[in-house]
């Protein structure tokens, strides 16, 4: 069966949408300022995307909503300044192995910690609410309020400075556009990310199941399969992720508060909307192109940055009401 | 209908509600080992609702559910599908984003296909050999009711819930479907298949149970049924010719 015209331009246009934003940007800026803000838009595409991915996931297996999320993105940033306030030799030392080094450590600590604070929000908090979206919505938003003061008892109520390590606070030179170092290490951690995600969920049995669970959950069940147990796994995942896109985001402010998370949920929320819930490919793309969307607007409206956000929402959403790529039904 | 001894599938006085609606009023209901038991009845009898109910996806408000002589009334959906039933729900289920080859892997074993099963299946439904690597959402109405019975019957099964299997195909279609099912049935498969389609239940039904209003209003064998005219009448509504 040949696929028709309309058919194939339906399915295909949505992986326009990021380069068809690119070539637009480029004619309004020059080429300088434009691969600047690209890779700008990129690097906080990608730990927009460390932090919404497990969302997206979360909601599109279990039709659960975590507004608490944005608590596992604060707790992983300031488990990660702790961490890097004791490796302090390592990230004032002029090599990149050892700045690497301790980036590393600190991710897979910030990943760990928050993935484990995960695993006890679900049991606690989460497996109360299941099947009640307006009770998960009071006990997620009340948790994340209660998770923002136990950051301030543990760590205190003033921000706390998380500086970048010394080989990655200056800027490289790329076709004569100045580049932070800092941001090409995130946007390699975040296709590192990404890539890994994309590999467990087409090449694993857990990521068929959770690509069929995301779909229909029901059937999953009637297939043998525990999904709950599934799930457990893929909330661990999820705020594990969360952790690691609170420790790149607090990186990249060089300053963590207790409103760090908080500060994210909307633009994660606007992500997961782009995308289409469920989809991590979508949410990927999604968040792209609101960090593209950002940097651009900012530097070539500056007044509507607070806005840009919506600037591609509402087209998107009135163009594709259910996202750029839907899966969950729900 | 079966003896106790013979049924392997056995609801009694099973009660469900869907919100404050009560669907299923006391169904009572054997499902022999190794027949072929047709559930017809007007829409809305409760016959999705019985095969729901046996899957634990809805829960019985009261009565009993047993599957080999073990209670499963109280058991979880997929603790249910362990035991050995397989359902095919009227939706179909299939999952439109997974090829048809995931669609198919996620009703095996850790172990992955098993060859020979594998063959026979795709010999019974050689549409989706063609198909393999195509997303199941780009299959017609038929190729994904070929799909859901070929994830059914992928790993051997003690029973299977098979839910309109027909509805809104083709002739020739159903046609290949009757096929099929009759190759289920001569494997001495049990299975409990619900169908508006008189035909389909002609040519398949060992047993068979009508249902009105939530509760088995007849059960006897398929044969009497198509053999009698008024009977069809005055079960069913309408009469479809009998045949003998």
């Amino acid at each position: 069966m040949t696929a028709s015209w309309p058919g194939t331009i339906e399915k295909w246009a949505p992986y326009a949408v990021t380069p068809l934003l690119m070539i637009a940007a480029l004619p309004a800026m020059g080429f300088g300022p434009w691969l600047t803000l690209t890779v700008a838009g990129l690097c906080m595409g990608m730990m927009l995307f460390l932090m919404a991915s497990g969302l997206t996931l979360i909601f599109g297996l279990m039709n659960v909503l975590n507004f608490a999320h944005a608590a596992f993105v604060t707790t992983g940033a300031y488990i990660a300044a702790s961490v890097l306030w004791r490796l302090t030799d390592w990230t004032m030392e002029p090599s990149l192995a050892l700045n690497l080094a301790a980036l590393a450590v600190a991710l897979v600590v910030a990943a760990v910690a928050s993935g484990a604070l995960g695993y006890v929000f679900e049991r606690l908090v989460i497996r109360q609410v299941y099947g009640a979206p307006l009770r998960q919505i009071l006990i997620t938003v009340g948790a994340l309020a209660v998770v923002e003061q136990l950051i301030i008892v543990v760590w205190g109520p003033g921000a706390i400075p998380l500086p970048r390590p010394a080989m990655l606070r200056g800027s490289v030179f790329i076709g004569g556009s100045a580049i932070e170092t800092y941001r090409l290490v995130a946007l390699g951690v975040g296709l590192l990310v990404a890539a890994a995600m994309h590999l467990v969920l087409t090449h694993t049995r857990i990521g068929l199941l959770v690509r069929a669970g995301v779909e229909d959950r029901e059937m999953v069940e009637a297939l043998g399969y525990r999904v709950h147990r599934l799930f457990i796994g893929v909330f661990i995942a999820g705020t594990a992720l969360a952790g690691m896109g609170g420790m790149m985001w607090g990186q990249y402010q060089t300053l963590v508060n207790s409103q760090i998370g908080n500060g994210m949920t909307i633009l994660v929320f606007i992500i997961l909307i782009i995308g289409g819930l469920g989809s991590v490919g979508g949410c990927f793309i999604g968040a792209v192109l609101v960090g593209l969307m950002s940097n651009y607007v900012g530097f070539l409206a500056p007044k509507l940055a607070l806005g840009s956000n919506l600037l591609l929402l509402v087209p998107i959403l009135l163009w594709r009401p259910r996202g750029l790529f839907p899966i969950a039904e729900h | 209908m079966p003896e106790s001894s013979d049924a392997l599938l056995r609801l009694e006085g099973v009660h469900t509600d869907i919100g404050r609606y009560q669907i299923l009023g006391g169904v009572d209901l054997a499902v022999g080992r190794g027949r072929v038991t047709m559930l017809l009845g007007r829409n809305g009898a409760g016959k999705t609702t019985t095969l729901r109910s046996i899957m634990g996806l809805w829960k019985p408000r009261a009565g009993r559910i047993s599957f080999d002589g073990r209670p499963i009334s109280g058991m979880t959906t997929p603790d249910i599908a362990r035991l050995g039933i397989a359902y095919v729900p009227e939706n179909l289920g299939i999952f439109g984003k997974l090829t048809v080859r995931e669609n198919l892997l996620l009703a095996t074993g850790r172990q992955g296909f098993a060859e020979p099963r594998l063959e026979r299946v795709l010999k019974t439904f050689p549409a989706l050999k063609v198909k393999w690597n195509a997303s199941a959402g780009l299959l017609s109405g038929g190729q994904k009711q070929m799909l859901a019975i070929a994830r059914a019957i992928i790993e051997p099964h003690p029973m299977l819930l098979v839910d309109e299997p027909t509805k809104g195909l083709a002739p020739s279609v159903v046609d290949h479907l009757i096929e099929a099912l009759k190759t289920l049935k001569s494997e001495a498969a049990t299975i409990l298949l619900v169908e508006q389609n008189f035909r389909v239940a002609r040519a398949v039904g060992d047993e068979v149970a009508v249902m009105d209003q939530g509760r088995i209003i007849h059960s006897g064998a398929m044969a009497a049924l198509a053999a009698d005219e008024r009977l069809q009448q005055r079960l069913l509504g309408l009469s479809l010719g009998a045949v003998a």
